[in-house]
């Protein structure tokens, strides 16, 4: 992670003839009062840290500036090879990924029969899911099949993972197989 | 491809939906390459190519097959790539036949082949035959000319309703890269696989490249762009029922030789090519998942491994749910109830489950199908909904792999939103948990999910580095990183989680899906930024780049050579290959050292739709096909009752695709959920021509119905030049167009439009047929 931490003459370069009208104008020459300013900028003393694109394929590197706890700017990385900085659409909004107002924070319930959404802690959550795929494996789980061990379960299914990272599909992966889940897909297929 | 000389790109749209690749074909055209565009829709990539030719969606074959005829008819194709690196030369044996649209060995009522029938010929000592002259009788090369010489361009034009003159100008063009020292490219996406014939699709690419010389080399290939960040390593991580990790297959109960490991072992290994060596990654997965719980007195626990018996791919999935055979499914950023085909379908199935755990950012469409909003009765629905939040890719660590199998490295750049969290500890909590409920179990059912080894630290959180090793793999003894799969065994004595990734962390502090050098080491390979599997090859198969004793067919674009002087391959690029292998060495021609026999496969005869395509017409179509009396694809699973009506040309005669645009992603939820991608493609509209608006009476922005056999969606009409009526067999048939992005949930909404599409499958892998079926429009006043 870089912090970007500019001094005054990179700030002038960087903001071009604006900047500069506003250094001789309002801020005289004084370096502090220069460098002061240069907090008003967004991604001034903001860390950046690269990431890769999360929608297609490509593979497109992305920078993004994050500051006092929230995401203050995000483009493209130049020195990703594949996208040399450049980004279509979607990677160019990419921070809406967490400013958009409708990110769920919190895990939601929804009984049987119910017509909302309930709130929950996420203890709550772990540990009611646990059981409920321990009893519908239970219940359905077939050791043997005309006499060859098979170890597995038609009642429960996994769908998705395309978005996940390696990492995470690797133990996705894992945790089904050793669930005996066989309805396992994810997005290859649709 | 920067460096191709011809990109030919069907069956995807990269300009509008694979943009920042564009930029490469732009340098390949500013260095004098061309870009053709077959599409049944004018696309922003057809704006920026140099030939563009229509074609009625599902005539691919039609269209491939008359150029393998010209290839062959016109002496274009590579002739020593041919004969040397294809299984063009092999003899087939003699019960192999084809006739009215048929291969030998098919079987009515299974719908199935016995594929012995199309097995290769070899001799008293088991070595295959062949015929490097390619002139007999029953060569691959002649069964394949004498094949496609039905292909025929005027029979393909009348089918594919492809203008004459620019189905030749494309023919030209691509074939042209059959020249020894030229590269061409077929680009294809989901256009190309969401056929019933989707498999041979892409089969007919790989035959046309093979006889053209094109793959193994820069700014050759068949390059599939993927759709989503990580579809490939998710395969990759055997994310598909049929498939563990590393493309090892998942053991079945159908076949009596799994039943031991030392038995499926034995059906899975190949005496020959580089799958021999797959006992050692089997095993190493073995241990890789239940640790020291796998030992050699109990087949390193290959017993817990779940042996299904059937097809569980999507469609399928859903029909299970439909008929109440799921209690409970887990969603990991899916939502099929805009995505699925015949989605409104999959929604009314989702009703019938005990329990459901979805994990997103969002609310999605199917995490709300029990809403009114959705247009379901909440209180008649008794499933029980687990949202769990999510966080976004850059709130968290981890890699991704892109379509050129690049694995590369997301930083976490801040912490995940409100409760929010990774899928990692997502997963890992439950995976804990469940494993906790059964600690204090014995017996049958207890046994596989105790044996499972889930040791990746102490926290809530776990330990990324720790699942990193496991996947590259270590010395189970001393928990030395392995350096590459070569060095995996089958006694137990490695793990590794996923064979084709080892090499990728090969000692301690080395993750290479790090590496951020971005000087370019030769031929923009790039080999110090992320990791490629296998072993940091760029250029899958790369030796066929050069002749059979080593040296590169283009000079200017060599990427791996024989070096006599060190005695071994050596270049830009990793070869793809034994590299100690010298002339004269067995094996020093075989390119292909995945293929058992060492060499490109224009024959394929372990496909369950025949060994060459051939073409049928989608499910539902509204022209016969002239090849012969089989309408559709004969070794396609047909789904019967409501589960999948069936339109046909009285009630529904116009053709129908759907595609995707640059400002949203899949089923929407990711952009839809945000305000400028919102903004900028807002509403759900049926594209259509200006022939078809008039002869319906419908006007740009009038808002339509369009009907299928399964259901209806309203949206706008939005009258384009891009469309145009096909001339098929002389009459004019219509084809529409329309984005699947939109549905209920987020900012931008609109009507599904996969409510229209059919519940039918490729013969190869169910993959659905989103890209052809039938369906009729009106004005909704």
């Amino acid at each position: 992670m870089v912090e970007i931490n500019l001094n005054r003459r990179q700030f002038l370069k960087l903001s071009g003839a604006t900047a500069a009208t506003l250094a001789v104008v309002e801020l005289g020459f004084n370096e502090k009062k220069a460098y002061a300013s240069t907090k008003e900028f967004k991604i001034a003393k903001s860390t950046v840290t690269p990431t890769i694109c999360c929608f297609c394929g490509v593979g497109c590197g992305i920078l993004v500036h994050t500051k006092d706890n929230t995401v203050v700017y995000t483009e493209g990385d130049p020195d990703n090879p594949i996208n040399e900085g450049k980004l279509c659409s979607k990677g160019t909004t990419i921070r809406q990924l967490y400013t958009s107002e409708k990110r769920i924070k919190k895990p939601l319930y929804r009984a049987p029969g119910s017509n909302k959404w309930e709130e929950k802690e996420w203890e709550w959550m772990y540990e009611t899911i646990a059981k409920r795929a321990k009893e519908t494996r239970d219940k359905t789980f077939v050791v043997t099949e005309d006499g060859m061990t098979v170890n597995k379960t038609e009642a429960i299914a996994s769908l998705g993972g395309a978005a996940l990272d390696n990492e995470e599909t690797y133990l996705l992966s894992k945790m089904m197989r050793g669930l005996g889940v066989t309805y396992l897909e994810h997005q290859a297929r649709i | 491809m920067q460096y191709t000389d011809c990109a030919l790109i069907m069956g995807a749209n990269p300009a509008e939906n694979h943009p920042i690749s564009f930029r490469w074909l732009q340098k390949a055209k500013d260095n004098g390459g061309k870009i053709v565009s077959v599409d049944p829709r004018y696309t922003r990539t057809s704006s920026m190519s140099d030939i563009y030719a229509p074609l009625r969606s599902g005539t691919d074959i039609p269209f491939i097959g008359g150029m393998i005829k010209y290839a062959l008819e016109n002496n274009l194709y590579h002739k020593e790539y041919v004969a040397k690196y294809t299984n063009a030369s092999f003899i087939v044996n003699a019960n192999y036949k084809f006739e009215d649209g048929l291969f030998s060995g098919y079987n009515e009522d299974k719908r199935a082949y016995d594929k012995t029938q199309w097995a290769f010929e070899k001799d008293a000592e088991g070595n295959l035959v062949k015929d490097f002259t390619l002139e007999h009788p029953r060569s691959v090369f002649q069964l394949m000319k004498k094949h496609y010489s039905r292909y025929d361009v005027d029979t393909v034009v009348k089918i594919t309703g492809t203008p004459k003159a620019d189905l030749l100008k494309v023919y030209e063009a691509f074939c042209a890269t059959g020249q020894v020292g030229k590269a061409g490219t077929i680009m294809y996406a989901m256009g190309t696989t969401q056929h019933t014939v989707g498999t041979q699709n892409v089969r007919a690419f790989a035959i046309i490249q093979l006889l053209l010389g094109n793959v193994g080399l820069p700014g050759g290939g068949v390059n599939a762009m993927r759709g989503e960040s990580n579809v490939q390593g998710s395969t990759d991580f055997g994310l598909l029922y049929g498939n563990l990790t590393g493309y090892l297959n998942a053991p079945t109960s159908t076949d009596v030789k799994n039943a031991t490991l030392a038995g499926h072992l034995e059906k899975e290994t190949p005496k020959t090519g580089y799958w021999s060596n797959k006992p050692k990654f089997i095993v190493s997965l073995l241990k890789a998942w239940y640790g020291p719980n796998a030992t050699a007195e109990n087949e390193f626990g290959y017993q817990y491994l779940p042996k299904g018996n059937k097809n569980y791919s999507h469609i399928n999935l859903f029909k299970a749910m439909y008929d109440g055979k799921l209690e409970g499914a887990f969603l990991f950023g899916t939502n099929p109830v805009v995505g699925g085909p015949n989605a409104g379908k999959e929604k009314e199935a989702l009703s019938n489950l005990k329990w459901l755990v979805a994990v997103d950012l969002w609310e999605t469409e199917t995490s709300a199908f029990w809403q009114e909003e959705a247009g379901s009765n909440p209180s008649k629905i008794n499933t029980e909904v687990f949202l769990l939040p999510a966080c976004s890719s850059y709130e968290k660590e981890g890699s991704i792999s892109n379509s050129a199998r690049w694995m590369q490295y997301r930083w976490q750049a801040i912490k995940p939103l409100g409760e929010s969290k990774a899928d990692l500890e997502i997963i890992h909590e439950l995976a804990t948990r469940i494993k906790g409920l059964y600690k204090n179990e014995a017996g049958p059912t207890a046994a596989p999910i105790n044996a499972l080894y889930w040791n990746y630290g102490e926290g809530h959180h776990p330990d990324i580095d720790l699942v990193c090793k496991e996947i590259n793999g270590y010395d189970t003894t001393t928990g030395k990183l392995i350096a590459g799969f070569g060095a995996l065994k089958a006694d137990g004595t490695t793990c590794s989680g996923n064979w084709i990734y080892c090499g990728f962390y090969p000692e301690e502090g080395k993750n290479r899906a790090k590496n951020r050098d971005k000087k370019d080491t030769g031929m923009s390979l790039y080999l110090n930024w992320s990791y490629s599997w296998p072993m940091n090859r760029r250029i899958l198969y790369n030796r066929a780049s050069c002749d059979p004793n080593g040296v590169p067919y283009n000079k200017e674009k060599a990427v791996v050579w024989y070096d006599a002087v060190q005695g071994k391959w050596t270049g830009v690029d990793v070869p793809d290959f034994v590299a100690t292998r010298k002339p004269g060495d067995a094996g020093f021609e075989d390119p292909f050292i995945m293929m058992n026999d060492g060499v490109g496969g224009v024959f394929a005869p372990t496909l369950n739709d025949g060994p060459l395509p051939e073409h049928y017409e989608p499910f539902e179509s509204p022209v016969k096909n002239p090849f012969s009396s089989q309408e559709i694809n004969p070794a396609i699973q047909l789904f019967d009752g409501k589960f999948n009506e069936r339109g046909f040309k009285a009630d529904f005669p116009i053709v129908a695709t759907t595609y995707r645009v640059s400002e949203h992603w899949q089923s929407g939820t990711m952009t839809r959920n945000q305000a400028w991608l919102s903004e900028l493609v807002p509403h759900m509209y049926i594209e259509m021509s200006e022939e078809l608006a008039k002869e319906k009476g419908i006007k740009n922005k009038d808002e339509v119905i369009v009907s299928s056999a399964r259901g209806e969606v309203k949206a706008y009409a939005m009258v384009t030049k891009r469309f145009k009526p096909h001339k098929i067999d002389g009459k004019n048939v219509h084809q529409i167009g329309m984005p699947w992005h939109f549905g209920y949930k987020g900012i931008a909404t609109g009507e599904t439009a996969n409510r229209l599409t059919p519940h039918i499958g490729d013969a190869n892998t169910t993959i659905p047929e989103y890209k052809a079926f039938l369906c009729d429009v009106r004005r909704a006043d």
